[in-house]
C-alpha cells in the first residue's frame, strides 16, 4: 500500500498542495486568506472534522495527513457553494475537495455504501448495479419507438444522453418518458445509445475514483465515435458537466447541452403546444451541477414561464445560492453515512423551503432530485401537499397529455 | 506461512437466468461469470492474515471468462501469486471435477492453510471446501467468521444457528470455509487495478482432466413454478394493494 506510506511521508501535504495547482485556477489556493467564509457556507461545514478552510490551514502547517486520517471529508456533496462564495476564486469543490477525496479513497478509507456504487460502476457500468441489457427498458411502449443507434445505424440530429438514474430508478424513469414524449411532440430527431451507454462517471469522479470516471468516459467516447450525431443532450446536469468540462481532456469532445437549454431555444416552437393550464404556485430547485457549476439559471425558468397557469414563486435560496439536495459527489451513495454524522437530510432542509414559498409543486431538473425530495416531502410535516415534479413531467401535463 | 486461496466464479445473478435447449443446464450464451460472494470473503480474510503475521498469499481459478480481471485485482489488494487452471473448463463442470483438479494443483504448492467461500450459490454437489479437505487428506471447518494463527495451529470462529459462536482450534495444513472476513472486502480504486495489470503475471498450469465422479446427474433444470396454493395477482399497484388487502382481511392478519 504505498499511498498509505506516501500520505504519512512529512512532504505529503507539499505534494498534495502542488496537485491541487493542475486543477484550472488552481494556484489560486496560494491566496486563500483563512476568511472561512467556505466552512460557513458548506451545508455540512458544522460538522466536518475539517472543513474547507481548515484543510487549507493544515495544508500550510504540513499536517494534512491528519485530514486524510479523518472521514468527514465525506460529508461533503460537491454542491459548489465554497466554491462560489470564496473571495479569493479558489476551485475548492473540483480542486481540494475531491483531491482529498481521491487521497482517501486510494488510502482505502471509504464508507461502504459508497464501495458497493463504484464497485456496481466498474461491473455493471452504472452505480445502481442494473444489468447493463435493460438500459433501455424504461423506452418500451413508447410510440414513435425511441431508436437505439446500435440498431438503426442512422444518424440523428440529437443523441439524447439518458444517464443511471433516468434509465433505471422507478420514479426517475417517468421523468425520462415524459422528457421522450415532449421530444416526440417537438419532432425532434433523437436517438438513444442504449446498451451501449455508461454511466458518465462525474458522480464517481467527485467521490475522488478519477480512474473509474476515466474508464466511463473511454466507454462513452467509443460508443459516440460509432454514430452520426450533431450534438449531445442530456436529462442529467451532472452527464452535461462531465461531458462539457470533464470529457475534453480525455480527447471526447462533442457539442451538448442540458435538455432545459434544449427546450428553452426552441420555446416558439414549444409555447403553442402547451395548451392545457397548469394552475398551480411553483418554485423552482437550481440544481447544483446546472446552476452554480455551469450558470444556467434563466432557461429553466424560461420554460417554466411558458406554461399557461404557473404562477412561479422564488425559494429564500435560489440561483447561485440554491441548497444542494444532497445527492452530489458521492452523497447520493452517502445517505446512511451522512444520517448518522449528521441526523439531518439535506433534501428535506430544502424541501422545507420549498413549502415556505406557499408552492404546491417543488419542479426539478436533476434525475437525483425527484427521488430525494420525494422522501424528504414524507419526513417534512407541512409538506403533505407538495407535489415532486421534473420540468419534463410539467410541460407534458400542460401539453394535455 | 502459505496460504491458498482457491476461488471460481459463479453466473451474475444482475442478468436473468435461462435455461437451454436441453432442459438441464443455464443457457450461457448470456450468462456473465461473477467472483464467488464467500470466494471474496475468504480473499479477504487471506490478506488481513498477512498484514497481521506476513506470509504469502496465491490465489487459485479455473481459466473462465472474466478470471484475468478477478485475479489482477486481488493483485492489488495484496495478493502475491496468481495461478489459472487452463482446462476444458466451457462444457461446465461440478464441484467433485472442480476439488480433484484444485487438489492436484494446490498439493504441490505445500500449503500451510487454504481459505475458500463456505458456499456458492451453483453448489449443486456439496461445496469445494470439505471436497478439497477430502481430497488433501486435511481438517475441514466451515461457515468461519474469524481467523486467529499460532504457533502451528489455526483457531477459527464459527457460526451456528441460534446465536451461538464456536471456537475450535485445529492443527495445520487445514482448510477453511470462509463465511465472513473480518473486515468487508476492500474496495480497489481503478488505478490500482490498472497498475497491477501492468505489473502482475498470472501463471497458467494445466489442469487434469475433468471428473466429476460423485457428483449428482441433473434430471431437469427448471424456473419456479406457480403451485397451487399461489394466486398471483396483477395489475396496477393500487389494485394489487386492495387485493392484498382484502386477502389478508380474509386470511384474518388483519
Amino acid at each position: 500500500m504505498a499511498t498509505i506510506a506516501f500520505s504519512q511521508s512529512p512532504s505529503f501535504s507539499k505534494t498534495f498542495y502542488s496537485s491541487l495547482y493542475k486543477v484550472i485556477e488552481g494556484e489560486r489556493i496560494q491566496t486563500c486568506l483563512q476568511c472561512g467564509m467556505c466552512s460557513g457556507v458548506c451545508p455540512f461545514g458544522y460538522l466536518m472534522d475539517f472543513p474547507p478552510g481548515r484543510m487549507i490551514a493544515e495544508l500550510r502547517a504540513n499536517t494534512f495527513d491528519r485530514v486524510i486520517k479523518a472521514d468527514t471529508v465525506w460529508m461533503c456533496v460537491s454542491c459548489y457553494a465554497c466554491t462560489e462564495v470564496c473571495p479569493a476564486k479558489i476551485p475548492l469543490t473540483p480542486g481540494l475537495m475531491t483531491r482529498a477525496k481521491e487521497e482517501l479513497l486510494m488510502a482505502g478509507n471509504i464508507p461502504s455504501e459508497l464501495q458497493n456504487a463504484l464497485e456496481n460502476s466498474q461491473r455493471y457500468n452504472n452505480p445502481l448495479g442494473e444489468s447493463p441489457r435493460k438500459r433501455a427498458d424504461w423506452a418500451k411502449g413508447i410510440e414513435p419507438e425511441v431508436k437505439i443507434l446500435g440498431k438503426t445505424k442512422q444518424p440523428v440530429d440529437v443523441l439524447w444522453f439518458i444517464g443511471d438514474y433516468p434509465s433505471y430508478h422507478p420514479r426517475v424513469r417517468s421523468a425520462t418518458r415524459a422528457l421522450a414524449q415532449v421530444f416526440n411532440a417537438l419532432g425532434v430527431d433523437f436517438g438513444i445509445l442504449g446498451p451501449e451507454e455508461n454511466s458518465d462517471g462525474d458522480s464517481q469522479r467527485l467521490a475522488g475514483e478519477h480512474g473509474l470516471f476515466e474508464v466511463l468516459a473511454e466507454k462513452n467516447g467509443r460508443a459516440f465515435g460509432k454514430y452520426q450525431f450533431n450534438e449531445i443532450v442530456t436529462t442529467d446536469p451532472h452527464a452535461f458537466n462531465a461531458l462539457k468540462n470533464e470529457y475534453p481532456a480525455l480527447g471526447i469532445s462533442y457539442p451538448v447541452r442540458h435538455f432545459t437549454q434544449f427546450l428553452a431555444e426552441r420555446l416558439d416552437q414549444l409555447k403553442p403546444i402547451l395548451k392545457q393550464e397548469v394552475k398551480a404556485r411553483v418554485t423552482y430547485h437550481d440544481p447544483c451541477y446546472l446552476g452554480r457549476a455551469n450558470g444556467v439559471y434563466d432557461e429553466p425558468r424560461a420554460l417554466l414561464k411558458a406554461i399557461p397557469g404557473v404562477e412561479l414563486e422564488e425559494m429564500s435560496h435560489n440561483r447561485n445560492t440554491s441548497l444542494c439536495c444532497g445527492g452530489g459527489g458521492g452523497g447520493m451513495w452517502l445517505d446512511g453515512f451522512q444520517w448518522e454524522k449528521a441526523h439531518v437530510r439535506l433534501s428535506e432542509w430544502r424541501v422545507r423551503e420549498a413549502v415556505t414559498t406557499g408552492a404546491s409543486i417543488l419542479v426539478v431538473a436533476c434525475p437525483y432530485e425527484s427521488p430525494r425530495f420525494e422522501d424528504a416531502a414524507k419526513m417534512v410535516q407541512q409538506a403533505g401537499q407538495l407535489a415532486v415534479k421534473d420540468i419534463a413531467e410539467l410541460l407534458v401535463m400542460a401539453m394535455g397529455d | 506461512m502459505n496460504i491458498i486461496v482457491p476461488v471460481k466464479l459463479v453466473p451474475d445473478l444482475v442478468e436473468e437466468l435461462t435455461i437451454d435447449s436441453s432442459g438441464k443446464a443455464l443457457d450461457t450464451s448470456w450468462l456473465r461469470l461473477i467472483l464467488n460472494e464467500f470466494d471474496d470473503h475468504a480473499i479477504e480474510q487471506a490478506i488481513l492474515l498477512k498484514e497481521r503475521i506476513g506470509g504469502q498469499v496465491t490465489i487459485v481459478a479455473p481459466d473462465v471468462e472474466g478470471i484475468d480481471d478477478v485475479l489482477y485485482t486481488t493483485v492489488a489488494k495484496g495478493a502475491d501469486r496468481l495461478i489459472k487452471l487452463v482446462g476444458d473448463f466451457a462444457g461446465g463442470f461440478n464441484n467433485h471435477a472442480l476439488a480433484r483438479v484444485f487438489s492436484a494443483v494446490i498439493k504441490e504448492l505445500q500449503p500451510d492453510l487454504l481459505l475458500t467461500g463456505v458456499q456458492a450459490h451453483n453448489d449443486l454437489d456439496g461445496s469445494v471446501g470439505p471436497l478439497l479437505a477430502e481430497q488433501l487428506g486435511m481438517p475441514y471447518i466451515g461457515y468461519v467468521a474469524g481467523v486467529t494463527l499460532t504457533d502451528g495451529n489455526v483457531i477459527a470462529r464459527k457460526e451456528y444457528p441460534g446465536g451461538l459462536i464456536a471456537e475450535m482450534e485445529v492443527t495445520l495444513p487445514a482448510v477453511l470455509g470462509i463465511q465472513a472476513a473480518q473486515q468487508p472486502p476492500r474496495y480497489i480504486a481503478v488505478s490500482k487495478v490498472r497498475q497491477a495489470m501492468k505489473t502482475a503475471t498470472i501463471e497458467e498450469q494445466t489442469a487434469a482432466e475433468l471428473d466429476p465422479t460423485g457428483g449428482l446427474t441433473i434430471g431437469r433444470m427448471f424456473q419456479p413454478e406457480a403451485g397451487a396454493q399461489a394466486t398471483m395477482i396483477t395489475g396496477e399497484v393500487n389494485e394489487i394493494a386492495a387485493r392484498l388487502v382484502s386477502f389478508f382481511k380474509e386470511l384474518g392478519i388483519l
